[in-house]
């Protein structure tokens, strides 16, 4: 829990730094516009915790956000009504993420190369289908979902907020969360206490499948058009939250509440660059420099801890 | 006193306000193995931490052949070859045997050429020394446990090491091998070495050292000359009370058939035609050497790799297992030998850790209930004596003892019918190891039947009502509890005539 702090201490201090220097920050138009942009992060960093916390990685999640997309698109234009047109791309992504999660947890592939795999073939399979073609003509009732421009934030908030107290929720309190948890921690354990950690794994790839699709409708909408290649770096941006919301890359340790943190310090951050008159180009070094950080500040307790324990 | 290596004085050693050594002394003598000895948490590892540099002592002085030594750390530690082996020897197995023994000799030249052929004489030369016959081209990788310890010897004495510190060397070794272990200790005394020797197992200490000195609640105890101390006295020093029997079995009436074995084999995992009952009550004794396939049997019952041919029963049913969760449904439950990395999740709470095989227990619909765990937990942390301030802690914070508990209340979670224990006592000090003997019998008593594996005779003399004993896979021969000598057992493990 002491990561979860320091990170907000972190946004904390930003915050302060902001209403000193631009107050304008927090204008309601531009903190909509951050939450908007970094929503589907936030809902795919979701997943993204659910397989880190299994001890695996997927970098694939740029990719099958792409492909979701286009798919929703392409519903959507085929006259589908918006929730199936999401269903299709939450279907799409559960089906690349079960294929995936098949092949790390019965083919005993190592993820990150499954998953590199699926990142490379996801795009390249995309932009030769569309030809590089982007999805437009959208049908007005896909926009915003359907609702107004201005209630779609609420409707969006709302929904991404319940989905992370319910995941949050259920890790905690459902056996299945549970499982999770041993899984990642010490997967030879788990089966000898009876965890099928293959079917665990299976489920977090598709579960976190579908949450790129529900995060790529959630982009989508606010488009009038889809880009093929939309989605690229994703999964960097993803896998950056997580771990610097305090999961361990190695499994077993981590919460959404860090997860959510982590989406709301590295989204955040960039903006602020704005607002601070420095150029927009530092983004992404800033953006590693608290990587860097939080994952020095994990070796060094973990050294503390290590010498703690001799004297045990 | 002239020949001293090694003199250690007073040595004090406080971790966040914990004394892990108040004024421990300790000296060791050229040609000399001197037995150091106490339960987990004595102060042991501290103390050899100390004198390999890993850790800097607090006040007192260390004397390292007459030179005293102001600052320890593990280049000057090496500088005046002292080398530790552990139980687990810390060696590259992708690299050569040759490689390994000539790692510490190369230094920090990143560029200087590797002489190979002087490296592979080298290396065949110091393996001569400590009598083993291993190919030096061998990739480490591939060798027996018994082998890499043996390389890791060699690589101590190739660095010239004087004072060679050997901690648990022989935990996972067979009978056996333990013998050609202590060969080389003695012929490592006899070239004039110092060697400072930690063992659980009291019959290694009395076989070849020449002095013992006891650690308690890290005070140095006593220090004895091996011929002025007799075992009991030895244990008495070491728990600081007296222990009355070691193991102190008592007899069950024994109840029907809890499991039958009827030509049970795993060709993959080398496992050949076992038949064996257990009935309820009843402790079964499985020894036999380190590869003759007594895990691997044990793993085939409770279904991680099942069967290819042959029948179980588990209370008179035929049973297919054919995976953990089918063989804990029908009552099984297992205790893998490796604890940390298979028996228990060390970084999980010891709540979650006892309900983490019977999560159905203490939860509705998947649904689980905290306060139930806990209540449940905590119900077995007071029938185990587990020792810890609270059930939420994590489990990786226990002694060795108490998390073994921990994998142990797992199962009577499920109210086990069969209870298959791995090594139950490996690497555990006395007094926990009599509370693990303790709780088996209750469970006995209470009508579970035990499969025991062990490595450790006395244990399986004392504990077992009958003996099984493998080879190669296959049952060589069962003993009762009234034939079973260490001989008997041992000509069987062996395939001798008894």
């Amino acid at each position: 829990m002491r990561r979860e702090w320091s990170v907000a201490i972190a946004i904390g201090a930003l915050a302060a730094a902001l209403a000193l220097v631009a107050p304008s920050y927090f204008s309601a138009e531009n903190l909509r516009d951050i939450f908007l942009v970094n929503m589907p992060v936030l809902v795919a960093a979701i997943g993204t915790t659910l397989v880190i916390l299994t001890g695996e990685i997927d970098i694939s999640v740029g990719s099958a956000f792409a492909v979701c997309s286009v798919a929703a698109g392409v519903a959507a234009k085929a006259g589908m009504p918006t929730a199936l047109a999401g269903l299709t791309a939450c279907a799409v992504g559960a089906a690349a993420g079960a294929v995936n999660g098949a092949l790390v947890a019965y083919a005993g592939i190592p993820s990150i190369v499954v998953t590199l795999a699926a990142m490379v073939a996801l795009r390249d399979g995309l932009r030769w289908t569309t030809q590089g073609a982007w999805i437009a003509d959208l049908p007005p009732r896909f926009q915003w979902l359907g609702v107004a421009q201005s209630t779609f934030p609420v409707v969006a908030g709302l929904a991404s907020g319940l989905l992370v107290v319910a995941f949050a929720w259920a890790m905690r309190n459902l056996a299945a969360g549970r499982a999770v948890y041993a899984t990642g921690s010490n997967a030879q354990a788990a089966r000898l206490a009876s965890i099928d950690t293959a079917f665990v794994k299976l489920a977090v790839f598709t579960a976190g499948g579908a949450l790129t699709g529900l995060a790529a409708l959630l982009n989508s909408v606010r488009f009038n058009q889809i880009p093929s290649n939309t989605g690229i770096g994703l999964e960097m941006k993803v896998i950056a939250a997580v771990v610097v919301g305090g999961a361990a890359i190695t499994g077993g340790r981590g919460t959404f509440t860090g997860t959510v943190l982590g989406v709301m310090l590295l989204g955040a951050i960039g903006p602020a660059l704005t607002f601070f008159g420095v150029s927009a180009q530092w983004e992404r070094a800033l953006q590693g420099a608290i990587i860097l950080a939080a994952v020095t500040v994990d070796a060094a307790r973990a050294g503390l801890s290590r010498t703690a324990l001799v004297g045990a | 006193m002239a020949g001293l290596l090694l003199e250690a004085a007073h040595i004090t050693k406080t971790f966040a306000g914990v004394h892990a050594l108040r004024g421990v002394s300790f000296d060791l003598a050229a040609g000399e193995v001197h037995a150091l000895v106490g339960e987990n948490g004595a102060g042991k590892s501290t103390f050899i931490k100390i004198v390999t540099g890993a850790e800097s002592a607090d006040s007192g002085t260390l004397t390292v052949a007459g030179r005293a030594i102001h600052r320890m750390d593990p280049p000057t530690a090496r500088a005046l070859g002292v080398a530790a082996i552990y139980q687990n020897p810390a060696l590259f197995p992708g690299l050569t045997v040759a490689e390994n023994i000539a790692l510490p000799l190369d230094g920090g030249r990143a560029f200087g050429r590797v002489d190979w052929r002087a490296r592979r004489r080298n290396a065949s030369q110091i393996l001569k020394q400590v009598g083993a016959a291993i190919d030096p081209d061998r990739e480490v990788g591939r060798l027996s446990m018994p082998e890499r310890q043996l390389v890791e010897i060699a690589k101590a004495i190739g660095a010239n090491a004087r004072i060679l510190i050997m901690d648990e060397p022989t935990a996972s070794l067979t009978e056996r091998e333990i013998g050609g272990l202590l060969e080389v200790v003695r012929r490592l005394r006899a070239a004039g070495a110092g060697v400072i020797y930690i063992s659980h197992k009291l019959e290694e200490i009395f076989a070849v050292a020449d002095r013992v000195t006891v650690l308690r609640d890290g005070e140095s105890i006593a220090t004895r000359p091996r011929g002025q101390i007799e075992r009991g006295e030895l244990v008495r020093l070491m728990i600081g009370r007296e222990l009355t029997t070691m193991y102190p079995k008592r007899v069950v009436p024994l109840g029907d058939v809890a499991l039958e074995l009827r030509g049970v084999s795993n060709r993959t995992r080398g496992v050949r035609q076992i038949s064996l009952t257990v009935r309820r009550g009843e402790i079964v004794g499985v020894a036999g050497l380190v590869g003759s396939g007594r895990t691997e049997l044990a793993e085939t019952l409770f279904g991680l790799t099942p069967p290819d041919e042959g029948d179980i029963l588990v209370n008179g049913a035929a049973a297919a297992i054919a995976s953990p969760a089918h063989a804990i449904r029908l009552g099984i439950g297992y205790v893998p030998e490796d604890r940390q990395r298979h028996g228990v999740i060390p970084a999980m709470s010891i709540a979650a850790n006892t309900t983490l095989s019977n999560l159905a227990a203490v939860s509705s619909r998947g649904l689980i209930d905290r306060a139930a765990e806990r209540r449940a937990s905590t119900k077995y942390v007071e029938e185990l004596r587990i020792r810890t301030p609270s059930v939420l802690d994590a489990v990786e914070g226990l002694s060795g003892g108490n998390q073994q508990k921990v994998a142990l209340a797992r199962w009577l979670s499920i109210q086990p019918a069969v209870l298959i224990l791995d090594e139950p006592t490996q690497g555990i000090d006395i007094a926990a190891k009599a509370e693990i003997h303790e709780i088996m019998e209750r469970l006995a008593e209470a009508g579970v039947a035990i499969l025991m594996i062990s490595s450790e005779l006395p244990e399986l003399l004392a504990m077992a009502d009958r003996i099984a004993v493998m080879r190669r896979g296959a049952i060589a021969g069962i003993v009762s509890r009234s034939d079973a000598t260490p001989d008997r057992v041992m000509a069987l493990a062996l395939g001798h005539a008894a």
